[in-house]
């Protein structure tokens, strides 16, 4: 029905625009510059708020472009990436062999562009009055899989804190921010323990450590930024002088920096071959990369540098020119 | 119970009148309603011939022993465990607060209904109490989530944001009208006279209420309050939201669970893969939901059978 609609009114401006052709020069470019069609995002949680704020100002200048984003986070996204049922999957870690595997299997090619920097969040209940600062190692023993069943306790961590048991929230299976947080504390990609509150929306993460009094979670920075009055952030210790000493908070410029280590991580776009077809496709990305800067800050992460959005643009041309026929 | 039955003239069968003798007629609405009745037993045999053969799947990759003794759920983590036992102590447990709170409340409710007060105030409070079990359970969630909770931390001040006890709770407001209309049936339902026998040997009311009514109607009020707990395990909603996602083998009510419904529901909304074992997961946990139910209403059926008790 929707589809039969679409094409009646695309053969019904066709005619009206062969009909007055020629009479109003201007007008007739603008109608045939004018973009319409649908662009279709998917993916990452984390990266969600930016793509929203993207989509709802290129909405405002392209009104005729609908642009929906989905967040069933970056495994699920990278999932319909493959078959072809989404234009762009926002990513908080990088495409999997496996991932890329399953796209190139429906002849799909994907461009991975940058767009911003996040700083993974360690955060607990602001009635914890015990925790200010986590070693890595810490953290480790929290969430590896071995911790199951058997540390259940504050006092198990650090001496001089409670012997009450700790609450974990932390992000679902599917997420990226999961994937990356497991690598980069436990060690190993996709595994931790499994006893604790998983979920891909980080909404549901923020309400249950802000009313546990024994809760530690992770998530991305802008979910903190955005309840800070609910949250207390944790200060992380790599135990590495190279990236500078003792514990450190995530801010704009110790994740800009790194010294916020190994918690900071780039966000990225991931865009099809196929779609790139479609002009509306490609302004769209356009103007996410032009503008991710700006609002990737407003709504909590960390922006690159003028720079380095450049060089995604030029990646992003190159992409699109290999990829036009 | 709460059906009216209205007078419309039938312009069916008037129509119907024209093109058949009245015996054909009767066959074919006989037919009809037998349609009918068959459609619910085929819809039940459906979800169940769905249930077995996905869960048969399941067994026969993880034995069904470690499925009912594990203490460990994790089958989305990379070491996967398939203990179903954290997941079914969640859901007893906050069926267990939900009847805790709902069948002295509802009891009490049917029983000064029914003796004490007058059949004006019963007529209006009744279709009041009907609204309770008409309220969204989405809201109810919300509610035991954004109200109850922080008033609950107030009293114990280590409790988690998620928890069984605020879900139970409000489960149990839930399944008030439940036990409440199920019990007042059976209440009402005991003759006059052995009201009027025990008021004649000298009982006063809340002795006859209690100790006379309350004996008499106990079939009727037993199988109420396993029809409302049956309710309780089924319900997913109001756990899903105040409960928590955490399954863990526990009888503490303060921490965060999860329940087999939240679990099930968590995992069709995510992207877990179809045909995969992970997904074959919530059918091996609907089988037992499903199972649990089935034997609770069997059970009221057949204590209702055994022990009701007949007037003449």
């Amino acid at each position: 029905m929707k589809m039969k609609s679409t094409v009646l009114m695309i053969a019904a401006a066709a005619i009206f625009m062969a009909s007055c052709g020629g009479k109003k020069e201007v007008a007739e470019t603008t109608d045939a510059t004018k973009l319409a069609g649908e662009v279709k995002l998917d993916g990452s949680s984390t990266v969600y708020p930016i793509s929203e704020a993207v989509a709802e100002e290129f909405g405002k200048v392209n009104t005729d472009v609908k642009v929906t984003v989905g967040l069933s986070g970056t495994g699920g996204g990278f999932k319909k990436f493959s078959r072809g049922e989404i234009d762009i999957n926002d990513a908080s870690r990088s495409i999997k062999d496996a991932e890329k595997t399953a796209c190139e299997a429906n002849n799909i090619h994907s461009l991975e562009i940058e767009i911003a920097y996040d700083g993974l969040s360690i955060v607990v209940n602001p009635q914890n009055d015990w925790v200010n600062d986590i070693t890595v190692a810490e953290l480790k023993m929290m969430w590896e899989p071995a911790a199951q069943n058997k540390i259940t306790k504050w006092s198990q961590i650090r001496k001089g804190w409670p012997d009450t048991e700790f609450h974990l929230y932390g992000a679902g299976t599917e997420s990226g921010t999961y994937d990356y947080f497991t690598e980069a504390i436990v060690g190993e990609s996709h595994k931790s323990r499994g006893d604790y509150t998983a979920s891909e929306d980080d909404n549901v993460l923020v309400q249950g450590v802000s009313t546990d009094k024994n809760a530690l979670g992770f998530f991305g920075f802008a979910y903190y930024e955005e309840n800070q009055d609910k949250l207390k952030l944790v200060a992380v210790d790599d135990q590495k002088e190279e990236n500078g000493a003792g514990a450190i908070l995530p801010s704009v410029e110790t994740v800009k920096n790194k010294s916020y280590a190994p918690l900071s991580r780039p966000l990225f776009i991931y865009v099809n071959s196929v779609s790139i077809k479609r002009p509306e496709v490609t302004a769209f990305v356009k103007y996410y990369i032009e503008n991710a800067g700006v609002l990737s800050g407003e709504v909590g992460f960390i922006p690159m540098t003028t720079e380095e959005y450049a060089s995604q643009i030029k990646k992003f041309e190159e992409f699109m020119s290999t990829h036009s026929n | 119970m709460l059906l009216a039955l209205k007078y419309t003239p039938d312009y069916t069968l008037n129509f119907l009148q024209l093109f058949m003798t009245n015996r054909k007629r009767e066959k074919l609405i006989e037919l009809v309603l037998a349609f009918c009745a068959l459609l619910t037993v085929l819809t039940t045999a459906g979800i169940l011939f769905v249930l077995v053969s996905e869960a048969i799947h399941f067994f026969s990759e993880v034995s069904i022993v470690d499925f009912l003794t594990d203490t460990q759920w994790t089958p989305l983590f990379a070491e996967k465990h398939f203990g179903i036992l954290p997941l079914l102590t969640g859901t007893l447990l906050t069926s267990f607060i939900a009847i805790l709170v709902a069948l002295p409340t509802g009891l009490t409710i049917a029983l000064f209904l029914n003796e004490y007060s007058t059949v004006r105030f019963k007529n209006i409070i009744k279709p009041i109490l009907e609204i309770l079990a008409s309220v969204p359970t989405v809201v109810y969630g919300f509610f035991a989530l954004t109200v109850v909770t922080p008033f609950l931390q107030q009293i114990f001040p280590s409790m988690s944001g998620f928890n069984s006890l605020s879900a139970g709770f409000v489960m149990g407001i839930m399944i008030i009208p439940y036990v409440s209309s199920l019990s007042d049936d059976a209440i009402s339902a005991v003759p006059r006279y052995i009201r009027e026998g025990s008021l004649a040997l000298g009982a006063n009311r809340f002795q006859t209420s209690f100790r006379v009514i309350l004996p008499s109607a106990s079939s009727g009020i037993i199988v109420s309050a396993i029809l409302a707990i049956s309710r309780a395990i089924g319900e997913t909603m109001i756990v899903a939201i105040a409960a928590g996602q955490q399954p863990r083998l526990t009888m503490n009510p303060m921490v965060p669970i999860e329940t087999i419904t939240t679990y099930i529901v968590k995992v069709s909304l995510g992207d877990v893969a179809q045909n995969s074992l992970e997904y074959r997961t919530i059918f091996a946990a609907g089988i037992t939901l499903f199972a649990f139910t089935f034997l609770l209403n069997n059970l009221s059926y057949w204590l209702n059978k055994k022990f009701e008790k007949k007037y003449v």
